[in-house]
Formats: C-alpha cells, sequence, structure tokens
C-alpha cells in the first residue's frame, strides 16, 4: 500500500488558534504520509473542524506553519492551495445539473469541452451514478448528493482530499455503505486525505491512522488498533468504545490496588499509593464457570490475583451480547460494566442476582492518573 | 487572555494570511458601497446635525462708526454700533437672532438718517469676524469704508455663526412648535392602538378561521401600499370635508386634524401592520392548541393563553413599525391636517414656508429621536422572533365554526369596505366634473398638465424614478448584502457596513431629504453637480428604504450553504463566478420581491424628494401633494390614482415575471 511511503506530504508545525481569547488549537504538531487516509476525532468543539479550516485556509491559523507537498501554504488563500473539500452538507450548487456541478472546478482550467464532458462523464461512473447527470442535485437522494459532492472535489485531481464529516447527515445504513464506498475510492486513487468526524466507528473503519483531539490538543497519533489497544489517556480510552473506570491507588511495580485487593495491571509509571484511575473495557473481562458451568476445556483463571466474585446485577440483551452490570465491595458504588457472548450466558446460566467469577486480565487492566 | 494561556503564547510569529485577488474584489466593492452609505447618509445627516446647532446672530460690538458734519468732514469719535443700541434701543436683543441669511440695516441706528443729506458715513469691522454688505459687496476688512449717505442706506450688517443650544432653546420656548411633539405623539399613539386592533381581527380572521373570500380580503388588505399616504386624506375631504356627502356623521367637529389624520393613518399603515401580525399568527404550533383542548380550556382561555402569546412578538413589532410610520409620515397631514401641527409636516413648514434651516434641522433631530427608539426596540424584539418556530411545529388549520366564521366575515367585510371605499371616492372624485355639484363623468381632471404640479411630466419622471430605483436600488443593495455576508475576514468593516445598512430605516424620509439639501446643495461639495437632478431623486430614495432591502436580501442569502464560496475557492473558481451563475439564480425570488418594493415605493414616496425635486423632476406624487395645495383636489385624486394603478400594474407585471423567471431559474426547485 501506499501508506508505507516514508514521506510526509502534509507538514503541521506548531499550530495555534484563537478565536478572540479562546484558545481553540493548542500547539498542534503533525505529519501526514502520501496517500494516508488520516480522520481526526473527537468531541464536538475539540478543534477537529477547525483544524481541518485551516489545513483548507479557509480559517487561517492564528500562528504556526503549514508544509504541503514542501511547499509552505501557511499564509495561502484557498484558491492558491490545492484541495478538494467535501462537507457534510454536500454543498451543492442546487440549480446547476449535476453534470455542472462537478464540471463546475473544471472550467477555465484549459480543458476543452470535450474533455470535460469526458470527465464528468468518467467521475460519475466512478462514483457509481453514471445515469444521473442531467438531474438536478435536490432530485438525488442524500448519499448520492454525497457521492456527487465527492466527484465534484475530486474533479481537478487536487493533492489533498478534505472530507468534513461527510456521513453525518445520512441514515445509519447509508452511512456505513457509503464510508466504505469513499474508503475503496481513496484507496483506488491513492489521494492523501483527511477526514473529520466524531463517530469513532467511522474512525476506526475507515481511517490507516487517527488523531485523537480535545479541548484544542491532540490526545494521540495512532492507527485504530493502537488508539483502541493502547490508549494513551483516560480520555482515549473512554472516546474510543467504552471504559469501565473504577478509583485505585498505584501498587508497587505493575499493580493496581483496590481497597485490600492487589491486582496485576499493564505496565505503568505510577508510584506507589498514587491515586489512579484502573480501566478495562467491558469486552476484556473473562468471565469463568465453576465445575457445574465450565466454558470448555481452555477455562481456567490465568493470574489468580486478578479473579473475584461478583454479583450479578441488571441484565441487558442488546441482540449480539449481553451487558451484565457487576456488583462488588472493592469497587465501592460503581458497577464494573461486562459484556458477555450469549453463549456464556447461557453457558453460566447468569441471571439478575447470581454469582459469578470474573477475571480482569492484567494486560487489559490499565492505569491512568486520577482526575485532580 | 488568561495569564495561563499568556505563558504558552506560541513562539513563532503570528500568521496573516495572503488575501486572494477574490478577497482583494470583494473588500474593495465593501468599501465603496460602504463609502456609498457613508456619503448618502452619514454625511448629510452629520451636516444636518451640526446645522441644527448652527446659530447667527448680529453682533453689534463688531461694527465702528464714525459720522461727518454737514460738509462731509470732520467725523466724529468711532462708537460701536452695540454704544448706539444703548442708548437708542431700536434693536430688541431677540432680533438680533438671525437666520443664515440674516441682514440687517444700519440707517435706523441714526434717527436723523436722510439719504438726500450730505453727511458721510466711514464704517469699519473692528475684528475680521465681522461682516457688512455694500450693496450686494462683502466687506470683511477692519479698514474704514468711507460712504455718503446714499450708499450708507445700502449697508446692511451679516450675523455671525456660532454654535450652540440656541435653536433648541428658541424651538422649545415656542409653544406654536413644541406642541407638535404632544401632537404627533398623540396621533401615533391612538393610529397605533386603532391599526393594531383592526390588522390583528383581520389577520385573524385569514389565519384561524374558515370564512370565504380569503384571498380577495388578503388582496384588499395590501392595496394601500400601492398609494401614497397622502390619498386618503384626499377621499376624506371629499367624504367629510367642508363639501362632504358624509359632513354629518362628524357632528359639527372638522376632519381637517387629529380625526382626519388618524383615519387615514389607519388606512395607509393597515397593511404593514397587517403583515407583520399575519406572518405572526401564520407560524403559530397546532400542538399548543391540542394541548389547550386536551387540558378542557374555554377558547377564550385558549385564545388568551396560547393565541396572544404566540403572536406578541408580532404585535409589538406591528405597533413600533405602525407608530414609527405615523410619527414620520409627511403626505397625510400635510393634506388633511389643517391647524393641527405636528413634527413632519413642521419641518416642511420651517424649511420651504419660512426658509429657516436651522429650525427645520432642529425638529427633525427631534423627530429622529422617537423614531429611533421605535426602531430599535423593534429590531430587539424581531431578533427574539426567531426561535418561536421550531423544525417540528405542526401548522395549525382551523376548522369550521359557523358563528365565528361569520363574525369575522362581516368584520373583515367592514375593513374591506373602509379600504376600497377610500380608493372608489378618489375614482369618483376623479371623473366627475365638479364635486359636489355636477356629477357627469368628464376625464377633465386627467389633463394634467393644465394645473400646477408638473402635468404628466411629473407622472413619467415617477415612473423613470421607480425603474432607476429598483433597477439600481436592487443591484447595489443584493450585492452590498453578498459582500457582508459571504466574504472573509475584515469583520470590523463588515459590522460597519452592517451598522449603516441598517441606519436608514431609523432615518424619516423628511429627515433625510433635508440632510441631502444641507449636504449636497453646497458648491464646495464634489457632489455638488447631482443636486436637482433625477440623480439625487433615485440616491435618496434607494437610501430611504435601503434598510428592508437589505433584511430581504440578507435572510435570502443567509438561507444559502454558508459553503458554497469555500468549495467555489477549493476549486479556484472566482467568486464573482459563483455570484452570477449560482448566487443571483437561487436567490431570484428575493431579488424580485426587493426590486418590486423599491418601485413602488418610489413611486408613492413624498417625504425625502419633496425637498430634493426640481421643476424638471417633479413627481407624480409631489403633483399629488401640489395639486392639492393649490386647490386641485380631483386632478390630485386622479393623479394619485393614477399611481395605484402603476403600482397595481407592475404587482402584475411582476407576478408574471416572477413566474416566468422562476420557471427558468428554479427549475430545480422541483423534484
Amino acid at each position: 500500500m501506499k501508506t508505507n511511503v516514508e514521506s510526509s506530504y502534509l507538514k503541521i508545525e506548531n499550530l495555534w488558534k484563537f478565536f478572540g481569547k479562546f484558545l481553540a488549537l493548542e500547539n498542534i504538531s503533525l505529519e501526514v504520509k502520501e496517500g494516508e487516509f488520516i480522520c481526526f476525532l473527537g468531541p464536538s468543539g475539540c478543534g477537529k473542524t477547525t483544524l481541518l479550516r485551516a489545513i483548507a485556509g479557509l480559517d487561517l491559523q492564528s500562528s504556526g506553519t503549514t508544509l504541503q507537498g514542501g511547499k509552505d501554504v501557511s499564509n495561502l488563500p484557498p484558491s492558491e492551495r490545492d484541495f478538494g473539500i467535501v462537507f457534510q452538507s454536500y454543498a451543492l450548487f442546487p440549480n446547476l445539473s449535476i453534470e455542472k456541478n462537478i464540471a463546475y472546478g473544471l472550467e477555465n482550467t484549459g480543458r476543452s469541452k470535450d474533455e470535460i464532458k469526458a470527465r464528468v462523464a468518467e467521475l460519475l461512473e466512478l462514483v457509481g451514478l453514471p445515469e444521473q447527470g442531467k438531474k438536478y442535485p435536490a432530485q438525488l437522494s442524500g448519499g448520492q448528493q454525497q457521492r456527487i459532492a465527492l466527484a465534484r472535489a475530486i474533479a481537478t485531481n487536487p493533492g489533498l482530499l478534505l472530507l468534513d464529516e461527510p456521513l453525518s447527515a445520512l441514515d445509519a445504513k447509508v452511512r456505513v455503505h457509503l464510508r466504505h464506498e469513499i474508503k475503496e475510492l481513496q484507496r483506488k486513487l491513492g489521494v492523501t486525505t483527511v477526514m473529520v468526524t466524531h463517530d469513532q466507528e467511522e474512525a476506526l473503519a475507515m481511517a490507516d491512522r487517527i488523531v485523537v483531539m480535545n479541548h484544542g490538543v491532540i490526545e494521540q497519533v495512532g492507527t485504530p488498533t493502537e488508539i483502541y489497544r493502547e490508549p494513551s489517556s483516560l480520555f482515549v480510552a473512554d472516546f474510543i468504545g467504552e471504559m469501565n473506570q473504577i478509583t485505585a491507588t498505584a501498587g508497587a511495580g505493575n499493580k493496581v490496588r483496590f481497597g485490600s485487593a492487589v491486582m496485576e495491571s499493564a505496565p505503568h509509571q505510577f508510584n506507589e499509593g498514587d491515586k489512579i484511575i484502573a480501566a478495562i473495557r467491558p469486552n476484556d473481562i473473562i468471565p469463568h464457570g465453576d465445575s457445574a458451568h465450565s466454558l470448555g476445556k481452555d477455562d481456567r483463571v490465568e493470574t489468580e490475583s486478578n479473579a473475584i466474585d461478583v454479583e450479578v446485577g441488571e441484565m441487558e440483551f442488546l441482540g449480539s451480547f449481553w451487558r451484565c452490570r457487576l456488583r462488588h465491595e472493592l469497587f465501592g458504588n460503581e458497577d464494573l460494566i461486562a459484556d458477555f457472548s450469549i453463549n456464556a450466558v447461557r453457558r453460566l446460566e447468569l441471571s439478575e442476582g447470581s454469582t459469578m467469577l470474573i477475571e480482569l486480565p492484567p494486560t487489559r487492566l490499565m492505569a491512568f492518573a486520577g482526575s485532580e | 487572555m488568561s495569564d495561563a494561556t499568556l505563558q504558552n503564547v506560541p513562539s513563532g510569529k503570528s500568521i496573516r494570511g495572503k488575501l486572494s485577488r477574490d478577497d482583494i474584489i470583494m473588500r474593495g466593492s465593501m468599501i465603496v458601497i460602504g463609502l456609498y452609505l457613508l456619503i448618502t447618509m452619514a454625511f448629510p445627516l452629520y451636516a444636518m446635525l451640526s446645522k441644527s446647532f448652527s446659530t447667527y446672530k448680529f453682533d453689534l460690538a463688531a461694527y465702528e462708526v464714525q459720522v461727518s458734519d454737514e460738509t462731509g468732514t470732520n467725523f466724529s469719535q468711532p462708537v460701536t454700533f452695540a454704544d448706539l443700541n444703548e442708548t437708542l434701543n431700536v434693536v430688541a436683543e431677540t432680533d438680533l437672532s438671525a437666520g443664515s441669511d440674516g441682514r440687517l440695516g444700519v440707517t435706523q441706528f441714526f434717527p436723523d438718517f436722510s439719504f438726500r443729506s450730505p453727511v458721510n458715513y466711514r464704517l469699519r469691522n473692528t475684528s475680521d469676524t465681522g461682516r457688512f454688505l455694500v450693496g450686494s459687496t462683502l466687506n470683511d476688512a477692519t479698514d474704514w469704508v468711507e460712504l455718503d449717505s446714499n450708499t450708507f442706506r445700502r449697508v446692511q450688517l451679516r450675523p455671525v455663526e456660532a454654535r450652540g443650544l440656541d435653536n433648541f432653546r428658541t424651538y422649545f420656548r415656542t409653544p406654536a412648535l413644541s406642541n407638535s411633539i404632544k401632537n404627533s405623539v398623540i396621533i401615533a399613539t391612538v393610529s397605533t392602538v386603532i391599526t393594531v386592533f383592526l390588522a390583528f381581527w383581520f389577520a385573524f380572521a385569514l389565519n384561524r378561521s374558515c370564512m370565504r373570500f380569503k384571498g380577495f380580503f388578503r388582496l384588499v388588505a395590501m392595496a394601500p401600499i400601492l398609494v401614497p399616504s397622502l390619498l386618503p386624506g384626499i377621499a376624506l375631504v371629499y367624504l367629510f370635508g367642508n363639501q362632504g356627502m358624509l359632513k354629518e356623521l362628524l357632528f359639527g367637529a372638522t376632519i381637517y386634524g387629529p380625526i382626519g389624520i388618524i383615519i387615514g393613518s389607519v388606512f395607509f399603515t393597515f397593511p404593514h401592520a397587517f403583515l407583520i401580525i399575519s406572518t405572526a399568527l401564520s407560524i403559530s404550533d397546532a400542538r399548543l392548541y391540542e394541548a389547550s383542548v386536551v387540558l378542557r380550556g374555554s377558547p377564550w382561555r385558549t385564545f388568551w393563553t396560547v393565541t396572544i402569546p404566540g403572536a406578541r412578538y408580532g404585535l409589538v413589532s406591528a405597533a413600533f413599525v405602525v407608530f414609527n410610520l405615523v410619527i414620520t409620515d409627511f403626505g397625510l397631514p400635510k393634506v388633511i391636517g389643517g391647524q393641527f401641527n405636528v413634527l413632519a409636516v413642521d419641518i416642511y413648514k420651517q424649511v420651504i414656508g419660512q426658509q429657516n434651516f436651522e429650525m427645520g434641522a432642529v425638529v427633525s433631530v427631534v423627530l429622529i429621536l422617537p423614531a429611533i427608539v421605535a426602531f430599535t426596540i423593534d429590531r430587539l424584539v424581531q431578533s427574539k422572533q426567531v426561535a418561536l418556530l421550531s423544525a417540528r411545529s405542526v401548522p395549525y388549520s382551523p376548522s369550521p365554526n359557523a358563528r365565528l366564521d361569520w363574525t369575522l366575515f362581516g368584520f373583515s367585510s367592514l375593513v374591506a369596505v373602509f379600504i376600497v371605499g377610500i380608493l372608489a371616492v378618489c375614482q369618483f372624485a376623479a371623473l366627475v366634473k365638479f364635486w359636489p355639484y355636477d356629477l357627469s363623468f368628464s376625464l377633465n381632471n386627467y389633463q394634467f398638465d393644465r394645473m400646477d404640479g408638473g402635468g404628466w411630466g411629473s407622472y413619467y419622471n415617477s415612473i423613470k424614478l421607480a425603474l432607476l430605483t429598483a433597477v439600481i436600488g436592487t443591484s447595489v443593495i443584493f450585492f452590498g448584502a453578498y459582500l457582508v455576508e459571504k466574504s472573509n475576514g475584515f469583520r470590523t468593516g463588515r459590522t460597519l457596513f452592517q451598522m449603516f445598512a441598517m441606519l436608514p430605516m431609523a432615518i424619516p424620509g423628511m429627515v433625510l431629504g433635508l440632510s441631502y439639501i444641507f449636504f449636497f446643495n453646497n458648491p464646495s461639495n464634489p457632489f455638488y453637480f447631482i443636486y436637482g437632478t433625477m440623480a439625487i431623486l433615485v440616491v435618496s430614495t434607494v437610501t430611504h428604504f435601503y434598510t428592508v432591502s437589505h433584511l430581504t436580501a440578507t435572510t435570502a442569502l443567509q438561507q444559502m450553504d454558508r459553503e458554497f464560496e469555500s468549495v467555489s475557492a477549493s476549486l479556484k473558481q472566482p467568486t464573482l463566478k459563483l455570484f452570477s451563475r449560482v448566487t443571483v439564480p437561487v436567490s431570484m425570488p428575493a431579488i424580485l420581491d426587493i426590486s418590486i418594493y423599491l418601485f413602488v415605493n418610489a413611486m408613492t414616496t413624498v417625504s425625502a424628494v419633496v425637498f430634493l425635486y426640481s421643476p424638471k423632476t417633479s413627481l407624480a406624487s409631489i403633483a399629488v401633494l401640489n395639486m392639492d395645495d393649490a386647490g386641485d383636489i380631483a386632478p390630485a385624486a386622479a393623479m394619485g390614482m393614477m399611481i395605484f394603478y402603476t403600482n397595481a400594474a407592475a404587482r402584475i407585471l411582476h407576478l408574471i415575471a416572477s413566474r416566468g423567471i422562476l420557471q427558468r431559474t428554479q427549475a430545480w426547485r422541483k423534484r
């Protein structure tokens, strides 16, 4: 894949953005490789769209430099940069036909009418809407409109494709379908792409690398698996997927302490006695049976210290799994949330009020700094 | 910025964006239109304001005079006119105040003066502020000038200009003038109460009942917008004037005065109030009514707890709009006000009647204040109106209720009879030979060329003005609104522009017109050349009606996707291409609305242009005023109805054109 090429196409250095006194972006530095698909992910107001608009030159940063293809574009207006952009609202020109929308950027570029026509046909084919050229945007569905917007954005072969929440306005099903198509198209064209989204699932599914942002700073940059498996902060851990958070203290050497119990955890840098938050994902909690309810021949506790008996509280059936609230005095008033397979629930004969043995695997039990 | 962020402030220097060609073009154009507003509004208003503080006074101490004996030699010791006046007391202190054109003869200081006497006089200014005329030669040097008796009688002192509140003091000390404030406020308040009441029930009938002929009633309600405000005055004269058909209905009271002004004001402000309240009533949420029914609220209780609160912003807004229209209106009280003085007419009387421009400016300043207050409150209220309608609201549809429907039908019919009646009386009066003695029909009254007021020429001038205003005004205003809405950065400039664009609505037409005299009728002004031409009429009309048009354009532009410009820039296409290929076609309905608004108002306006027309550029609405003034009331009514028919025709044309253009440019709207 092209992503392995070790040259950075887009390089952002020490970017700051103030809106009046409000600090929207704080010292952002980032490199995007040629052909890479990057997602800016974060809650609303985290600065991801601001960063995208700064890259586009639509809202200039207060300070910092942007290099695109080795050229300093920091202070250039959008019209002198090289990018195509797709917005959540599609922003198709309502009074122009689909063809004319796509041809809009091809005009006045020295292309002949026939060339433009051929290119438009090619693009319509590419986005899978070859028959729709004569229609007006309002006559197409949302998903179709967004594909036209995409075709318009890539018509001039820009070096950089910017997608600002392109799927947010669409139905759930269309969204899943289209995100696959966009990813395919991006792979085929090999165009460096930056997408802004607040949907973690979308980011995990589409991105080569994810940039998680919060309060105007980058929390973590990494591949989807890195972000999910090794979140560098509690924020990332909580924002991507779900996470149990239990107040605890650090123990000496990769241990966490819940009241009187000490469990082994993933390596951490805390000193003994530090207030921390211990975290584990609901689907990382391992259910165990006793002799009567075995889950199979591999069903045995690996780390004795990390296994505890808990009482099963409320159980919610969520289709493909059960979500169980587990209680234990070590965790205080907070329930531990665990996702168990339907199979496990049946075999263990779990019901509200029953007790069971669970294990918190040490590699999946993470320690983060406690909130002040 | 907090200290914490200060410490973290980036080390690199801050970025200054390079402007694209489009940015430069857009900012440049915005500055040009901003300058237009500055020159056509801010500067004239400033000129007027400074005029209202200008006082002119004869400074008798600034002149010295010597008198010779009978031989024409042996001059006496120099004395000032102030000394002479002290002993003789020929000029009272109050008479020393004068207008800018004031002149004071000097012979009155010499009781023995005879122009045949051989006595010679010597005169000089003691300081270089002193000025006097010998014949028509101005003398402002401090050297002695020797004159014989016959020349001396042609000496006139000129007043010295100073700044101060004297004009305002005089204004408030003169009851004849300051009473107008009370009169104006009373008239405006009473008219507002009546109009809002009638308009509310009329709008209620159209939006909340199942009565019949709603389309017809809606049409009738809008008719008064098509005629000058002084037309109902003429109709009232015919109905209730000294020779009126229905004079007895007034039981001895006279129509010339507050009664006439109020009835006429209700007529011409009705459509404005109706439109605003109707909009407020049309956007109410049916779910609230359902809730009220479910909670067993009586219809009366529902009315007070759901209907009125839902329409309250509309009611308040309508009230202030009507108040503002009445208090600033000039045409109607001019025609039917009689001896009842109001502010807007005072300005006219001071300026045209007495040539006292300073006092005209003072009245203008007084008139601006209530207008600005009403305008500000209206803007505040309107900004709150927005949130009322949510996307989830369910439109209310009334269900038949025979008693309510017929009651409202009766009420609406009465209003319709009032409106149609006024217009019919004017048309009837225009067609009869000699009211009320010879009621046979003739077209004599349409021979405008035989009357005062400019004849048919003024009618064609009006059409020319209306067309020019519609075309130029729409282009300038829409492009200006586009620049404000869609340009990047330049925030201070855009805020300033927006403020300028809102200002004209708060400025009464009379005030605008008068301020144009002060600003443009000044040979040292580089724009002096437009004074007395059609150009100044177009400029003043565009400026006068700028705000509403600007708001219409802004609203239309705000509904457009904010990202069109970003997309266009990313595709490296010039913004002006986007403007002509997308923005203008998509906004065509709003553009047509603006142009018809400007056309109709240019046809009917009197207030601003009454100070600015010249004999060559007289207008139909002015002709109505002048013919009425000259006693040619029937021709005035005829001309007024010509304006009505022209506007009605323009509206129909506009409707047809809109349909046609919409079909061509808005095909995309259809699925």
